[in-house]
């Protein structure tokens, strides 16, 4: 069952309705943030803390030949100045990524890439801290840099990775999916081959809030706490005590209030590790803040894919297949933040939401002399890649059989009947009803009247384009046995305790970074348990204060933990069910659950509450038999499949014929995540991520120059759009819930941010198809837009 | 966070003070006022000052607009806001309206100063666009008087001034005459980004509606922003008209330099400076005329 709806632009007056349960209300962490509460790690003051810079390589490819940090131990407010040498001394000078490969923590032989960390400095202040790298002396063998994706294999390239036993090229890993002959057999027999080169160039999650620690290691108690800027503390305390040596129960991960993660904050970084090891050495609490340059240059990037997309359909618009070769950078170390078995992410949804007889998919991935990273920024583990490929490609073929993009679409849907459907690459897409979905989007665009008033201004000379997309995302990691970070299965705990006077604490084992969990979580609790949300305190973020779990990336919070949280509140309401029997002398079964209280069947005048349950369950009065007290329960929520949310999104440029300028004019986004537990918070996530995704298409991308100089150091040179680029956002729903889910919740933290790129680019297209063009690499910026007007479209790398 | 290797602060308390201490400090020394470029740059150790002198006090000296019937003088404190919000310099020269609605954003116009965005000397920088496109003449006092340097002659390459080490840019004046109208244009990637390229214009009509003088002013397309005084004297004389427009546009696309870099490829930047010339003085004539 479809339910179907839209949101007109309003005032805010309606966000707050005091709803028992889901609905629309103001996030009950705002007061704080506004103001000026908020406590970050930067915020983190501990006596005695001691502060930590970071050296990095200035070139992209160099044998370290010498260090000399005698000048800096010099400097009278420096403790410590430490080198890749002295990690090795400790066995920490290399530490595992989250792909199974190596990562130096600081240069012991070679630079692999430029801002690569070399050597740390601990001081007084952070001034002292950084005006003493610049008295460290390196000397730098530099060699001939891997840059050019395309030409990393070639068997010139220089070995990149030669700390790897009998490494001789700069291969990562070969990757395929799907059924190689198959798809050859429907290519062979289709009436229409359409194949396209489509780069998604490398970009970066930028958060507001760079990445940092605090370590605080107590030499007396051999007991570590660490605060920092991680999605996945308990994870992260695990790597932890397996790359330290520390003992697990003497580490305590802390994960303050985060400001934006978006898979920035999902790897550990040399520079946690160097925090530690900097407390460890001075006996001192020690915070390490990376500055703005250092974020941009040597954390997690996103994306970075090199495509060749191919589609097969009948004369009359039928899809048969869709066929993909990528090329994959993962720059100098595989750091890619994704289940273990799914080496690149969960691109084989690349099928997108189609019907078709058979796809395939060959991937090779290869190391470059740039930041490792590879999965991050919003992209549901490499969906926003493959959507984007299949969303691009589909656009190809409209314009090949010369079909209305909308109409290719609806003809080749899965339907709703054929749910759960299971892809030609073997995902079990769990339920969705597609066509109202885009009809809702056509509808609040006014689909047909856009295409009229193109027809006008086309034949006067104007650029109008009008693009669509769909998405079918793959959100919610696990279950456990099919997806593993390192060996640990992707399951949440969660635990609620009601007090006696009916207020309860629910702890999770996932971290907001601004998705509003203190919110949602504290709503789906009061759903189920029939309380308000402002009587549920949320706990997260502290590795000590919270049940294990895999932490909050890949639009898992609400599918995983919104799960757990749902059924442990069902737990605590079948406990207070013996209460209330007990209470109401009645068998259990005889007592009717009216949204926070029972009574007994046939006379609600009988009614007990929540609140007064609790207080009996705490309380000196008799309770049933072989009920210990107390009303609280625990549970490991293991996922039986991941949600499958899907969206229709059209967006409307005009392009400014003379500069080749593109403003997006309009963008409706129809968004359906199953069960919406606050349409508010949804509406500010949809509006976040299409926000993101006109960065992406328009302005955003991290180059390199020949020389492998990162040129997107800063925020003057990587742009980030603003509120002027983006326009009202429009925006609609449909629910399908999802079947499987304990409240039929979907993810939809990313969902914008996958499916906007593609209507973007698929509306500048439509307006250039005028100049013959059928494709353009983001970003389109004016400059590249111009290009493509003059039939000299390049890819952007 | 940021942070800049040590310095020592001072603020003047007059501006013969602060030329006193750069006199005094020689180029180890700078002004700061409006900061915006300055602070960013010795936060990323690009440049390293030993001292900072701080005008920002100066305000009754250096902040002012002085709009009288054949010139202008505006302060080299003025902030880029008060350029802005100014009706009366709207009224005579609307290209610096049109130009500070799109230079950076609110905060760094409630902050960054004429003489900042002058003396930083950006190839890249609106403003000084701006006051090359409106002729502007730069007032600069040291300690034996003022000498008066045209804007042609204060730029003399990217980063570099005819400002000395122990002087101050204290005002730029501009001459006001009859029947102008002047435009900005700009492309950029990103509100508040540097141009890719902008164009000022600026025209004075004869009574009969052909143009008595005209200036165009480009940033971003060589190593200071660029008058072209062969698009004045091909434009000075002739019927305002799209073919003469497109000429000027010709002229500025042939006249600058542009280099390749991650805003646009000098080919597309060769063409903006065309396209951007052609509208702003489209806009101008139009403005010029309707002043009467």
């Amino acid at each position: 069952m479809t339910t179907v709806g839209d949101r007109k632009p309003a005032g805010f007056e309606d966000n707050d309705q005091h709803p028992v349960g889901h609905g629309r209300m103001l996030r009950k962490e705002d007061p704080r943030f506004v103001r000026g509460r908020g406590n970050y790690v930067d915020d983190v003051q501990l006596p005695g803390m001691l502060h930590l810079a970071i050296l990095r390589a200035p070139v992209a490819h160099a044998r370290l030949v010498s260090i000399d940090t005698t000048a800096a131990e010099a400097h009278p407010k420096v403790k410590a100045v430490v080198t890749g040498a002295t990690l090795e001394t400790l066995n920490l000078a290399w530490m595992p990524t989250l792909s199974n490969d190596v990562q130096a923590v600081l240069v012991t032989d070679k630079v692999r890439f430029q801002g690569q960390e070399v050597a740390f400095v601990v001081a007084e202040d952070r001034y002292a801290a950084r005006d003493a790298l610049e008295l460290i002396d390196v000397e730098y063998d530099v060699l001939d840099p891997v840059i050019d994706v395309r030409r990393a294999l070639e068997d010139a390239a220089p070995v990149i990775r030669d700390d790897l036993e009998g490494k001789t090229d700069n291969h990562c890993f070969d990757w395929e999916t799907g059924d190689a002959a198959a798809t050859e057999a429907v290519f062979a027999k289709a009436d229409v081959v359409v194949s396209q080169d489509i780069v998604y160039p490398r970009v970066h999650p930028a958060p507001m809030e760079t990445c940092g620690a605090v370590a605080d290691f107590d030499p007396v108690e051999g007991r570590l706490t660490l605060w920092s800027t991680t999605q996945a503390p308990h994870a992260h305390r695990t790597l932890y005590a397996i790359v330290a040596g520390l003992p697990e129960h003497k580490i305590r991960v802390i994960s303050p209030d985060i400001g934006g993660g978006f898979g920035n904050k999902v790897p550990i970084y040399p520079g946690y590790v160097c925090a530690v090891v900097g407390s460890i050495v001075t006996g001192k609490p020690v915070k390490w803040m990376e500055d703005r340059s250092e974020n941009l240059v040597s954390t997690g990037f996103a994306r970075d894919y090199v495509m060749r997309g191919e589609i097969a359909a009948t004369r009359d618009g039928r899809i048969l297949g869709i066929r993909t070769h990528v090329l994959a950078d993962h720059g100098a170390f595989n750091g890619t933040a994704a289940p273990v078995k799914y080496p690149a992410g969960f691109f084989g949804v690349f099928t997108g939401s189609y019907d078709l007889e058979a796809a395939y998919c060959h991937m090779t991935a290869v190391y470059t002399n740039k930041a490792p990273g590879g999965v991050a920024y919003a992209c549901s583990f490499r969906i926003t890649e493959a959507v984007y490929l299949v969303e691009r490609i589909v656009d190809c073929l409209a314009a090949e059989l010369a079909m209305d993009p909308v109409e290719l679409r609806l003809k080749n849907f899965i339907k709703p009947e054929q749910f759960p459907y299971t892809t030609k690459t073997g995902w079990v897409y769990d339920s969705g009803n597609y066509e109202p979905t885009m009809r809702k989007a056509m509808d609040l665009a006014g689909y047909e009247d856009l295409r009229r008033e193109q027809a006008e201004k086309r034949a006067r000379g104007e650029l109008m384009g009008i693009g669509v997309s769909f998405f079918t995302e793959a959100v919610g990691a696990g279950p456990r046995k099919h997806m593993d970070i390192l060996g640990l299965g992707m399951a949440d705990g969660c635990e609620l305790r009601v007090h006696p006077t009916g207020k309860a604490v629910v702890r999770l084992s996932v971290q907001s970074q601004g998705q509003g969990h203190e919110t949602t979580f504290a709503q789906i609790v009061g759903e189920e348990l029939g309380i308000p949300p402002a009587d549920v305190d949320v706990v997260h973020g502290d590795t000590d204060n919270t049940p294990f779990g895999l932490g909050t990336y890949g639009s898992r919070s609400t599918p995983v933990s919104g799960g757990a949280a749902a059924l442990v509140a069902r737990k605590v309401r079948d406990k207070a069910r013996i209460v209330a029997s007990g209470m109401l002398e009645v068998s259990a079964d005889d007592l009717v659950w009216d949204k926070g209280s029972f009574h007994v069947a046939g006379d609600p005048s009988t009614a007990v509450t929540i609140q007064d349950i609790a207080m009996r369950a705490h309380g000196a009065g008799d309770l049933p038999e072989g009920y210990e007290g107390a009303l609280e329960a625990q549970i490991t929520y293991n996922p039986p499949n991941l949600t499958y949310p899907h969206g229709a999104y059209i967006c409307v440029v005009d392009v400014d014929p003379g500069t080749a300028q593109v403003k997006v004019r309009r963008f409706v986004a129809v968004d359906d995540c199953g069960t919406r537990i606050n349409p508010m918070i949804i509406e500010g996530q949809i509006h976040g991520g299409l926000t993101d995704g006109v960065g992406m298409a328009l302005m955003e991308i991290v180059a390199f120059d020949e020389d492998g100089n990162c040129l997107g150091g800063s925020l003057m040179d990587y742009l980030l759009p603003t509120a002027m680029e983006v326009p009202d956002w429009e925006t609609g729903f449909t629910v399908t819930p999802s079947p499987h889910h304990p409240i039929g919740a979907k993810g939809v933290g990313e969902s914008a941010t996958v499916g906007s790129p593609p209507a973007i680019v698929n509306a500048v297209v439509d307006a250039l198809a005028p100049f013959g063009v059928r494709h353009a690499d983001m970003p389109l910026t004016p400059s590249r837009v111009w290009d493509a007007m003059r039939g000299q479209a390049r890819p952007p790398i | 966070m940021q942070v800049p290797a040590p310095f020592e602060y001072e603020r003047a308390t007059s501006v013969d003070h602060a030329i006193g201490l750069l006199e005094r400090l020689g180029g180890s020394a700078r002004l700061v006022a409006g900061g915006h470029s300055l602070l960013p740059m010795m936060k990323l150790r690009l440049a390293n000052f030993e001292y900072l002198i701080d005008i920002n006090d100066l305000r009754d000296e250096l902040g002012y607009l002085d709009v009288r019937t054949d010139e202008i003088r505006i302060g080299a404190l003025t902030r880029h806001r008060e350029l802005l919000e100014s009706d009366e310099l709207a009224a005579a020269f609307p290209i610096f309206r049109d130009a500070e609605k799109v230079i950076a954003d609110p905060v760094v116009r409630n902050w960054g100063t004429l003489g900042g965005s002058l003396c930083q000397a950006d190839p890249s920088e609106d403003l000084s666009a701006v006051c090359t496109t409106l002729d502007g003449r730069c007032v600069i006092r040291g300690q034996s008087g003022e000498r008066v340097v045209p804007m042609t002659e204060f730029h003399r390459g990217p980063y570099e001034t005819a400002v000395g080490d122990d002087e101050i840019l204290i005002e730029i004046r501009f001459p006001v005459r009859p029947r102008g109208g002047s435009a900005f244009e700009k492309v950029e990637r990103r509100a508040g980004d540097w141009a890719v390229v902008s164009a000022g214009a600026a025209v004075w009509l004869l009574d009969d509606g052909r143009i008595a003088d005209a200036r165009v002013g480009l940033a971003a397309v060589g190593p200071n922003t660029t008058a072209l005084p062969e698009i004045s004297a091909a434009l000075t004389g002739r019927e305002p008209s799209e073919e003469l427009y497109d000429e000027a546009g010709r002229l500025a696309a042939q006249g600058c330099r542009p280099e390749s870099d991650m805003r646009g490829s000098e080919e597309y930047k060769r063409h903006l400076a065309g396209e951007l010339t052609k509208r702003a003085l489209r806009r101008s004539v139009e403005r010029a005329r309707e002043r009467g």
